[in-house]
């Protein structure tokens, strides 16, 4: 709502000194949420009207040329040259002097031109940023300015707007009148309100046939007025001082008819329809639409109407959206003298569902969204009356309508209540005062301390239902910043849970080991899998869908955060961050097959456990996976000496670091998965469980997310592993001090036997002395038979109480080679 | 050498005058002191201190004296021999150490010389900010409560006391899950996990919730689909706004700096009543650049104050939804953008940097939060 200073001070008597600003700083004290105070327009002085008095038309150039005398006032002549040619001698324009500045910055000084020193410029409606485009200069009524006038007040520059961002339950605040109150609270000054005020509206004539209104469900519409205007002057001009309100409160004007209407909505706060009655027929009706009804509204779409929808129709149908857009049938146009001015009070909710399903948002709704005054319209059918008869000629032949009235809401409330919720102490008057600002009537009882009052909001205030409401109200007014600052004490808190350090943890680790974090959007589509190498069979495309993505390419939740990272790893790569070690943390969303919809349990009362599991059935798995991506080197090429290119078992690696702070053991065995390399991916799995995979990526998945050769990533569902992760205190270790006996053996292997296999039948074979095995070397080439690789191991044995002998160290080594060979087909390299 | 001769007059022995001793013991230290390394050091042992120096054939000599003589010229000989063995030492030491310090010197390394040959890893500050934020809370006795991303209407929603087609669910665009008539969504703020703390813990209740969230804005400087919140939840027997000021003064301080406040101002939100939004008092001019033109503020242009988040006291009916005893308890819940309390607190001006992921930005935060 923008609200423009000098029709706020029309409404409510404000201390002549007080600042626009400072009239914005007490309304955001009082909750209204002022975004900027700014001047109108653009513009400094001096601006003046002035009269033609003679004009010289210059012939020798391009374009005809107009240098004028112009009359500014004081008996001062001024010449100004001039490329328009919409107007005459004798007219009044709009000259800025030199010294004034128009809007864009633009400084207006004496110059020579076209032969002549043109001392000042005459203005056009576009230059003075009233309207994006004009054609020719502004020239005004002769009745309404003077010569010598300051334009910038004439023309309603000289203003400043507050433009206040009104919440959803201050429907009051969208019209001046509700703004002005607001003001009148902050500077303690008396509110008059205006509607409330008799209008000087002359008796009705009731020469015209009165046209029937009705309302089929008083539910929907509880207040429908129908006023019918004749004679109306439809090329009457709109005064300049109302075009100039209705430009600063951001509407535009179009004709006096609509611009009263308009006028009238934001001065009251009702919205106000006025119809062509000449191309009405019958009576009107406020009603449900009717399935295959179609209304083209005002923006001149042609709307398919829903038989939820509200309309205003006449005997040929559908013509308005009730409460939110007329319909072109019966717009007013430049021939319209007849008028038929609707004034009516719609629900709330219905206009909501109405204007969101056709998307279609207007002054009017967003009012009747909020909640519109119930007992304002045939105030404000008045008051546009007046308008109308003043300025357009009209002939107001009276108003009907009907009228379902509401007993106003009782809330029950304590004296005491804003104090035990605000911890101020705030003493019953000024609980009572402040309730009767806002317009309540207060009922005391008797002399309990504290009282309860019976309290009954004003009609403009539907959203005061509770005594919490009431609360808030006591409470702003008093003033929140005299509300004192206390802690409260809460018992003895546990700190985090063992789940949430083990994740702080796990991302600690992962930082640790030279990996940055970051965070993508969870968005995905079939390209990214694609580009994955992840098929339309692969489990991870079954996704969760959002039924309005913000981009139709990914229209899935994430099931796996690789694709998010590679399009990271993308990103950085183009950057030239091409030694990139990236992660992830994030929720993925496994759908549940069959998972039913959401119930909407009551909401008087806790729901029961059958809905709340009802709630969490609806909801789809969502654990917590960490993910990295590696390209380039891992240890870069410097003054040392040469780099490393990260490899698969960096990956790994790292992944299995993970896991071991967390205290969980993983098994590592080959896998083939995407995106990995079919012959460098490790599966992690946990009790037989797979909980992740590392490795290298695969070669099309390196090239579609255009990486680096060679990338590498992982993926670990941390969910599962904190789970598995044991809170209990781990056991220290107990070690022997007696020396180490190390032994290094090269086996023969097949080599698609798995090294791990090896050194486990090394360490069952040597038994309990064995201390490691450790694999140091592989070998593959001419001194080993085709098919087969050598593994080198590192053998520790020590013994827990005395020093090994040279018989025990051999046969240690000799029980774990035979236990290699008979598990693995390993035989001792020569 | 000559035998034993007890006739012989140890006078008469030239290699043990008094003054040839002397002599060599001054010839022995001088080339000590001149050897300038240990190579030279040992030339001059064995030329001054070996079996064949002047020393050492000296003290042969001694054998063949005389009785008488022998005591007199052994203790000159042994005199001279120690004080040459003395200086040897000296030197040697004196010498090795040159060579120590020598050979460290020429191992000498430009310490100046990058040592960036393992990556260094970084956390989000996203991240690190949510747990000082937490952490904070902890402090004060809170526990950190969650709840999922995808959530359903009920607890996003209605519970909230947000009712469908009130003007409030359009404050807060939504994604929907497919089908929307299954009612869930992904959730647009951390609120519903007010809800299902209440659901599910004993009261009283004190719980700070980070998380994120998401909202259909496209991205841009100010905007992202996807941001973080974190969101404070107190109910407990008398619990007032006074409460919640105190704990938003402490959160301010802890996160901002000493000394600074937060204000309250009038607003709406559907899940408390009263209603607030949070003002952070300029942690970079503390209100000094309000109406100073000469030295304008860009973090709070100005105004002396920055926006910072919502709270209230809890609605009644969001207790009521949830089964908690409205006559017996009241609470209060506050919630702000981790991404706005970054971008003040880091001056970070695009919010595009905290999405992108390129790790130039995050880098520069190291691994925790400061």
């Amino acid at each position: 709502m923008r609200v423009p200073i000098s029709w706020l001070r029309q409404h409510v008597t404000l201390p002549s000194d007080v600042t626009a600003r400072q009239v914005g700083d007490e309304l955001i004290r009082l909750g209204l949420e002022v975004e900027t105070v700014e001047p109108v327009a653009d513009i400094t002085g001096p601006l003046v009207v002035g009269r033609v008095q003679s004009i010289e038309e210059l012939t020798e150039f391009k374009k005809p040329i107009r240098f004028c005398q112009v009359h500014v006032g004081d008996n001062e002549v001024r010449g100004i040259v001039c490329g328009a040619r919409n107007f005459a001698e004798g007219d009044l324009i709009v000259a800025a002097l030199p010294g004034s500045v128009l809007p864009g910055g633009f400084a207006i000084a004496a110059r020579q031109t076209y032969g002549k020193t043109s001392d000042g410029m005459i203005c056009s409606e576009s230059e003075l940023g009233l309207s994006t485009e004009s054609d020719g200069i502004l020239v005004l009524d002769p009745d309404s300015a003077s010569v010598g006038e300051n334009a910038l007040s004439l023309l309603g520059l000289d203003d400043e707007v507050l433009d206040i961002a009104v919440t959803p339950d201050r429907g009051y605040a969208l019209s001046i009148r509700g703004v002005a109150r607001e003001a009148a609270i902050a500077f303690t000054t008396d509110f008059v309100d205006s509607v409330l005020e008799s209008t000087n509206l002359p008796s009705p004539v009731s020469d015209t046939q009165p046209r029937s209104c009705t309302s089929e469900d008083p539910q929907l519409c509880d207040v429908f007025t129908l006023r019918t205007l004749t004679d109306v002057d439809p090329s009457a001009p709109t005064p300049a001082w109302m075009a100039a309100r209705l430009r600063a409160a951001g509407m535009r004007p179009v004709s006096v008819i609509v611009d009263i209407t308009n006028y009238v909505m934001l001065e009251t706060g009702q919205p106000l329809h006025a119809f062509d009655a000449d191309v009405v027929s019958g009576g009107l009706v406020a009603r449900r639409a009717q399935a295959g009804e179609t209304l083209e509204t005002l923006d001149h779409v042609v709307r398919e109407l829903d038989s939820e929808d509200l309309v205003i129709a006449d005997d040929s149908g559908p013509l308005a959206l009730a409460g939110t857009m007329g319909g072109v049938t019966s717009e007013i146009s430049s021939t319209s003298t007849n008028v038929l001015l609707e004034a009516a009070h719609f629900d709330a909710i219905t206009v909501a569902k109405m204007s969101r399903r056709h998307r279609l948002s207007s002054e009017a709704s967003r009012r009747f969204e909020r909640g519109v005054d119930s007992a304002l319209a045939p105030y404000a059918s008045e008051r546009a009356a007046a308008l109308l008869v003043e300025l357009a000629g009209a002939r107001n032949c009276g108003m009907i309508g009907v009228e379902h009235a509401h007993e106003p809401v009782a809330i029950r409330i304590s004296s005491q209540l804003p104090s035990d919720v605000s911890g101020a102490s705030i003493d019953e008057a000024t609980v009572i005062d402040n309730l009767r600002l806002v317009g309540c009537d207060v009922e005391t009882h008797g002399d309990a301390d504290p009282q309860q009052l019976v309290v009954r909001p004003p009609t403009w205030r539907p959203d005061l239902t509770d005594p919490a409401d009431l609360v808030e109200e006591v409470i702003r007014l008093v003033g929140y910043d005299s509300i004192p600052a206390t802690l409260p004490t809460p018992p003895a808190g546990r700190g985090l849970t063992a789940a949430q350090v083990a994740r702080r943890r796990a991302l600690r680790v992962i930082a640790g080991l030279g990996f940055v974090e970051t965070l993508s959007y969870p968005f995905v589509g079939d390209k990214d899998f694609e580009q994955t190498g992840i098929t339309a069979d692969d489990p991870r495309r079954q996704v969760v869908r959002v039924a309005n993505p913000l981009s139709d390419e990914q229209p899935g939740l994430r099931t796996t955060l690789l694709p998010g990272l590679l399009a990271t790893a993308r990103r950085n790569v183009s950057r030239g961050n091409d030694n990139l070690a990236i992660s992830e943390a994030g929720l993925v969303f496994l759908p549940e097959l069959a998972a039913p919809g959401a119930p909407r349990p009551d909401l008087s009362t806790r729901p029961t456990e059958e809905e709340l599991d009802a709630l969490d059935r609806a909801l789809p798995h969502q654990p917590l996976y960490l993910a990295a991506v590696m390209t380039g080197q891992r240890d870069r090429a410097g003054w040392w000496g040469k780099g490393r290119s990260a490899s698969w078992d960096d990956a790994l690696g790292a992944a299995k670091a993970v896991a071991d702070d967390l205290g969980v053991t993983v098994e590592v065995a080959a896998a083939t998965m995407a995106p990995f390399h079919p012959g460098r991916c490790a599966q992690l799995s946990v009790d037989g469980n797979v909980i992740g995979h590392a490795g290298e990526l695969h070669p099309k998945v390196v090239a579609a997310w255009g990486l680096p050769e060679r990338a590498t990533a992982f993926e670990l569902d941390v969910s599962a592993l904190i789970e598995r992760s044991t809170a209990t205190a781990r056991t220290a270790p107990q070690f022997s001090t007696f020396p180490v006996a190390k032994e290094d053996v090269a086996l023969i292997v097949d080599s698609n036997v798995a090294s791990a296999d090896v050194a486990q039948a090394l360490r069952d074979g040597g038994g309990d002395l064995i201390e490691s095995v450790r694999l140091f070397d592989v070998y593959t080439g001419e001194q080993v038979p085709e098919g087969h690789r050598s593994l080198a191991f590192a053998i520790r044995m020590r013994a827990a109480d005395h020093t090994l002998t040279v018989e025990e160290v051999s046969e240690v080594r000799q029980a774990a080679l035979s236990a290699a060979e008979s598990a693995c087909g390993a035989r001792l390299r020569d | 050498m000559s035998a034993p001769n007890s006739e012989y007059d140890p006078k008469e022995v030239s290699a043990l005058d008094p003054q040839v001793i002397d002599a060599a013991v001054t010839a022995a230290l001088a080339a000590f002191a001149d050897a300038g390394d240990l190579d030279q050091l040992k030339e001059a042992r064995l030329a001054h201190a070996a079996d064949r120096s002047p020393l050492a054939l000296a003290n042969r000599e001694i054998g063949a004296l005389p009785p008488a003589a022998k005591a007199e010229a052994g203790q000159r000989v042994g005199r001279a021999r120690a004080q040459v063995k003395d200086a040897l030492q000296a030197r040697t030491v004196e010498l090795e150490r040159l060579r120590d310090e020598q050979v460290l010197l020429t191992e000498t390394v430009d310490v100046t010389m990058p040592t960036d040959r393992t990556p260094v890893g970084a956390r989000h500050p996203l991240t690190t900010v949510a747990e000082l934020l937490c952490d904070v809370f902890i402090a004060m006795g809170y526990e950190v409560a969650e709840g999922p991303e995808v959530e359903t209407e009920w607890h996003n929603f209605d519970a909230l006391n947000i009712p469908p087609d009130h003007p409030a669910r359009t404050m807060q665009d939504t994604f929907f899950i497919d089908p929307p008539e299954a009612s869930v969504l992904l959730r647009t703020h951390t609120s519903p996990v007010q809800i299902r703390t209440l659901l599910n813990r004993e009261l009283p209740v004190y719980v700070v919730c980070p998380g994120r969230v998401f909202r259909t804005d496209e991205l841009d400087a100010t905007h992202t689909p996807v941001f973080h919140q974190i969101e404070g939840l107190a109910v407990d027997k008398g619990i007032t706004m006074a409460d919640l000021k105190g704990t938003l003064d402490h959160l301010a301080q802890a996160v901002f700096g000493e000394g600074l406040t937060t204000r309250l101002r009038p607003s709406y939100f559907p899940f408390t009543e009263p209603s607030a939004e949070i003002d952070l008092q300029c942690f970079a001019c503390r209100g000094s650049s309000v109406g100073d033109s000469a030295n304008p503020c860009r973090t709070c242009s100005s105004e002396g104050w920055i926006e910072w988040g919502g709270c209230g006291m809890v609605n009644p009916r969001v207790l009521q939804a949830c089964g908690v005893d409205t006559d017996e308890y009241s609470g209060f819940a506050f919630g702000m953008g981790l991404e706005r309390t970054l971008m003040f607190r880091h001056d970070i001006r695009d919010m595009r940097d905290m999405v992108e992921g390129d790790v130039r930005f995050t880098a520069a935060f190291g691994s925790g939060a400061a």
